[in-house]
């Protein structure tokens, strides 16, 4: 099994880490022949629009479509929960005018919860990883983005007290608002793995 | 269950997802869109660049608010404004803005000469500058969650930036060397918190992400930095110095990107138009040398 990680920008290297302590092969990707031979791949944090921009330039955008189109798992965090989204806005903004890969079929509110200094960090419940563990999930928001709308096909993974959505599931393709490669918890890897493993599996 | 806002996780982690990203200096918000569109990670929100600083003279202080505000307002990334070492008062001015980082800053006059800000006491997170191991820790100490290497400000000219990060790097490799034993002198060598030390003589790293900064003024110099070790770069009077700031701020961001390609830095490089003229840091008389501002 092989994962990549896009590596335009951001914190690439911490979900490298994370994935190599649980002894998978990993790729750093920054251009489209590097996306051959992957099982899945992983779009870290970072800023949603260098990342779309730096894909756009170098030709990703349509590979990156593909790869999801062959069912092939892909799972983003913060700035790649953004890319990922079929729609994406923000305070002030209906729509963002940034280069999407946009195969998700949710609304995204970027710097929902709104500047840094309102980023937080929080404990949440999120059954499906924790596999009847009662150990909940450390979960670290940075100017953080949350679905705003999510469609019938989208499964909520976790969610705020409030109810708000902050990781979801839609087949082949996972979603988080916060940053599980910032700690030491390797559930939400693992359980990404395992998505890897049954589309191997079915492949 | 709880929220906790301003921990040391947020901070510091938010400096994680700056990397591998160029942070440009912009003077309005026009400047702001096009760092924007470009692919900057974030921008800092200035008055004047170092370079108009260093030119003008006399006393350089925090910006305006409504050059800050007007700056936050035009562009979704992150924006980053500068205070003086040790002008606390001028942090609280831009916690209050809600600026997502500050730098308390060398480029700046200094307000203390003995004390930097007790970065511990704010919500928002703070970059510093540094010329050696020694000044990062300090600084790490005080609280800040990002550093950066000094450079020289406002030159253009890349050199110090190079000692400057091969200094803290170098640094870094030779306690990684030594014995656990002989920790406790180089902290004192160093005039770091020996705690840190401890630490980064057992990862091989520094606690927070370290950008350079401080005359890069090309492709080529943004990539230098990367290939030798630092987690993104700072441009500050580079790119609105130059002749066509929207095409040089995106070469310099896909040069950081693809900084092991050279194949990439040469496409990037071509057809930029003037760089800005510069100044070599050599001949710079001392009272001019903005990096050893910091104690």
């Amino acid at each position: 099994m092989k994962i990549g990680v896009l590596a335009l920008q951001g914190a690439f290297r911490e979900h490298i880490e994370m994935l190599r302590g649980l002894g998978v092969e990993t790729v750093e990707v920054r251009l489209p022949e590097q996306l051959r031979d992957l099982d899945g791949l992983i779009i870290p944090g970072g800023e949603s629009t260098t990342i779309g921009k730096v894909a756009t330039q170098y030709n990703l955008i349509e590979p990156l479509r593909e790869f999801v189109a062959q069912g092939k798992p892909v799972w983003g965090t913060c700035a790649g929960m953004i890319v990922l989204a079929k729609e994406v806005g923000m305070a002030g903004h209906a729509v963002m005018r940034q280069p999407l890969v946009g195969v998700m079929d949710v609304r995204v509110k970027r710097n929902a919860f709104g500047r840094q200094v309102d980023s937080f960090e929080t404990d949440l419940d999120i059954p499906e990883i924790q596999n009847g563990d009662k150990t909940p999930f450390h979960a670290i928001f940075i100017r953080a983005p949350l679905f705003e709308t999510v469609n019938a096909n989208v499964r909520a993974l976790a969610k705020l007290d409030d109810g708000t959505i902050v990781a979801a599931r839609e087949n082949n393709l996972l979603a988080t608002s916060f940053h599980p490669e910032l700690t030491h918890d390797p559930r939400f890897h693992q359980y990404f793995l395992n998505m890897v493993r049954a589309a191997r599996g079915t492949a | 269950m709880e929220k906790q806002t301003g921990t040391w996780a947020v901070k510091a982690g938010h400096a994680q997802m700056l990397k591998g990203g160029v942070i440009m200096d912009v003077t309005n918000a026009e400047q702001a869109k096009i760092a924007e569109e470009a692919g900057a990670c974030a921008v800092m929100a200035l008055e004047r660049v170092p370079a108009d600083i260093r030119r003008d003279g006399g006393v350089a202080r925090m910006s305006d608010p409504t050059k800050i505000v007007e700056i936050m307002q035009a562009v979704s990334i992150p924006v980053m404004a500068k205070a003086r070492i040790g002008h606390f008062v001028e942090a609280q001015v831009l916690e209050a803005l809600g600026v997502d980082y500050i730098d308390e800053s060398e480029v700046l006059t200094p307000a203390d000469e003995a004390h930097h800000i007790d970065k511990h006491q704010f919500r928002v997170p703070f970059v510093c500058g540094c010329r050696n191991l020694g000044e990062a820790l300090r600084r790490i100490g005080e609280g800040a969650a990002m550093m950066r290497t000094k450079g020289e400000a406002g030159t253009g000219d890349v050199v110090e930036a190079v000692r400057h990060a091969r200094a803290v790097l170098g640094e870094i490799r030779r306690l990684q060397n030594l014995r656990e034993d002989e920790l406790y002198t180089v902290a004192k060598e160093l005039q770091a918190p020996l705690a840190l030390v401890q630490e980064v003589a057992a990862t091989g790293k520094l606690p927070v992400v370290n950008f350079a900064a401080g005359g890069i003024a090309t492709p080529a110099d943004a990539a230098l930095m990367m290939q030798l070790g630092v987690d993104g770069v700072f441009v500050g009077s580079g790119i609105f110095k130059s002749g066509d700031p929207a095409k040089r701020a995106k070469a310099i961001v896909m040069a950081t990107t693809h900084y092991n390609d050279p194949k990439i830095i040469a496409e990037v490089s071509r057809g930029l138009g003037e760089a800005m003229v510069g100044i070599s840091a050599r001949d710079l008389p001392a009272e001019q040398q903005l990096a050893v501002r910091g104690w």
